[in-house]
This record gives C-alpha cells, sequence and structure tokens, in this order.
C-alpha cells in the first residue's frame, strides 16, 4: 500500500531527536492506550495486520500531525467500528465525556 | 471498552505492568552476553534466532519470528522499521520515540551513515553498513562486536555493558 506511512527515503523531517533518559510512557493516557490496545488483541475481535491497515489508512495531514500512540486509538476506533463492537454513537458519547473530563 | 465487558481493567494494569517493569533491553543485553561467551549458542542465535531467544526465556507478542544480524569488523548493522515502528518487544522492551519518529524512518533507509553519526556512530568507509527494514512479521535484533580488553569479564559483566541502542546498531558497545 503506497501511503504517507511509507516514509523510507523521503526528505524534509529533520533530525533524529534522541530523549536523555526516556520514560516508558510520556503520559498516563499512552501507559493506557498500550494496556487497552494489548487488551483488545486479546479478545481476538482483530488482528495486528487489520491494526496497521487501519493506520495505513489515515488521512496524511492526520498521520504527520499525530503521535504514535494517537495512531494507535485512532485504529482501535476504526477496527471497533468496522468490526461493529462499537456503534458511532457510542464513540461520539465517549469522545464528549473525554472532551468534559478535559474541561 | 471497559464500560462494554470488552476488556477488563486489572488485565490493562497486568500487562502494562509487564512491558514497565519486566521486558526490556536487559533481556536482549542477556542474549548478546551469552553469544559472547558461548560459541555454540551464537551459531544457534545466528541461524535460528527465535529458538536461541526462547532458550533464555524470551518470546512473545512481536518476537515471534526473529533473525540476529552480527556486527564485524567488516559489516555494521542497522534496524528500522520505515512503515511503521516494529521492534522485537521480548528483547528490547518498547521502541524509544525517535524510533517511531518520521526523521528516523525517513532517513535510516536513505543516509544510514549520517543517521549514525548524529549517534555518535562514526563507521569507517571500509565497512559496509547493512539497513535492515522490518516487514509485518519479521524483526531483527543487532548483535553488537563484543569490545576489546573484556576478556575477563563474566556474562553478566558483559551483559551490563550492552545498550539498547547497540542492539539497534545506532551505539557500539564500549568497555566498562
Amino acid at each position: 500500500m503506497d501511503g504517507i506511512h511509507d516514509l523510507g527515503g523521503m526528505h524534509g523531517f529533520g533530525r533524529i531527536d534522541p530523549e536523555t533518559d526516556e520514560p516508558r510512557f510520556h503520559a498516563e493516557w499512552e501507559r493506557r492506550m498500550f494496556g487497552l490496545m494489548m487488551a483488545a488483541f486479546a479478545t481476538g475481535i482483530f488482528n495486528v495486520d487489520e491494526f496497521r491497515h487501519a493506520i495505513e489508512c489515515m488521512a496524511p495531514a492526520e498521520y504527520l500531525t499525530t503521535s504514535y500512540y494517537e495512531h494507535w486509538l485512532h485504529s482501535l476506533e476504526q477496527v471497533m467500528l468496522e468490526k461493529g463492537e462499537i456503534s458511532r454513537a457510542e464513540l461520539e458519547l465517549s469522545w464528549s465525556k473525554a472532551a468534559e473530563g478535559l474541561a | 471498552m471497559l464500560e462494554k465487558g470488552l476488556v477488563e481493567a486489572d488485565t490493562l494494569d497486568a500487562i502494562v505492568d509487564l512491558y514497565e517493569h519486566n521486558i526490556g533491553p536487559k533481556n536482549g543485553a542477556r542474549v548478546v552476553a551469552r553469544a559472547w561467551c558461548n560459541h555454540d549458542y551464537k551459531k544457534r542465535l545466528l541461524s535460528n534466532a527465535t529458538a536461541a531467544i526462547a532458550e533464555l526465556g524470551y518470546a512473545g507478542s512481536q518476537g515471534e519470528d526473529m533473525v540476529v544480524v552480527e556486527n564485524t569488523s567488516e559489516v555494521h548493522n542497522l534496524l528500522v522499521c520505515t512503515l511503521c515502528s516494529c521492534y522485537p518487544w521480548p528483547v528490547l522492551g518498547l521502541p524509544p520515540a525517535w524510533y517511531k519518529a518520521a526523521p528516523y524512518r525517513a532517513r535510516a533507509v536513505a543516509e544510514p551513515r549520517a543517521v549514525l553519526a548524529e549517534f555518535g556512530v562514526y563507521i569507517s568507509e571500509d565497512v559496509e553498513v547493512r539497513v535492515w527494514d522490518s516487514t509485518a512479521e519479521l524483526r531483527y535484533m543487532v548483535l553488537p562486536q563484543r569490545p576489546s580488553g573484556t576478556g575477563e569479564l563474566n556474562e553478566e559483566q558483559l551483559a551490563a555493558l550492552v545498550s539498547r541502542d547497540s542492539m539497534i546498531g545506532t551505539a557500539l558497545v564500549k568497555a566498562g
């Protein structure tokens, strides 16, 4: 699949920027996202190829401006929608709850 | 998903705890040290890495199909995943942010020597640099060169010298 995720050889992304004493997770939500995804894999509802494909289908601008674990969140939402495990309405409800939590 | 009962909070916590505390580059370092100390183990590691790594008890997600590539005085190996961020979790843990970010993924295959120089690794022109780009299934690990002056060290002391980056290929192992 020829998409924005195929970064090999592209120019213009600048220098590599290793962190000193990088933490395993950079925020609590990343830790939670990791656990959620691993547990979701364990359910057998979807496999790693479906997970990866959903990331590869992200819009290029969104792909490049979001982080690794945001890609995971996007993918989890998409595969769960496609599999009928969650509905669009349920997803929107959880988004609004999350927004309230931030307010 | 928690509300719908698809997954359980305890399961999430247990999984995260495992990757925060038990699975990391110390695993890979033990594999490297064993290979440095035991010639037969090294042969097994280079011919069937998944099985040899499992001998030390390391296996699982993102390490089902492992290949170990050896650094020598003629060849320096470097790992990347240009398409996503594939990484051998059972031996190295979760990848650092720079490994997952666009600059490394874009540049490692196009200008590996320049990338290595940014990490402070300067590879002589007469040494071949091989870049290994992960596929959907294969996961690579570098077997770094054992530094000179470490003949007296035991396996555990050797393992302590082996950094995460040396098993990605963006560092060399230094003696003490």
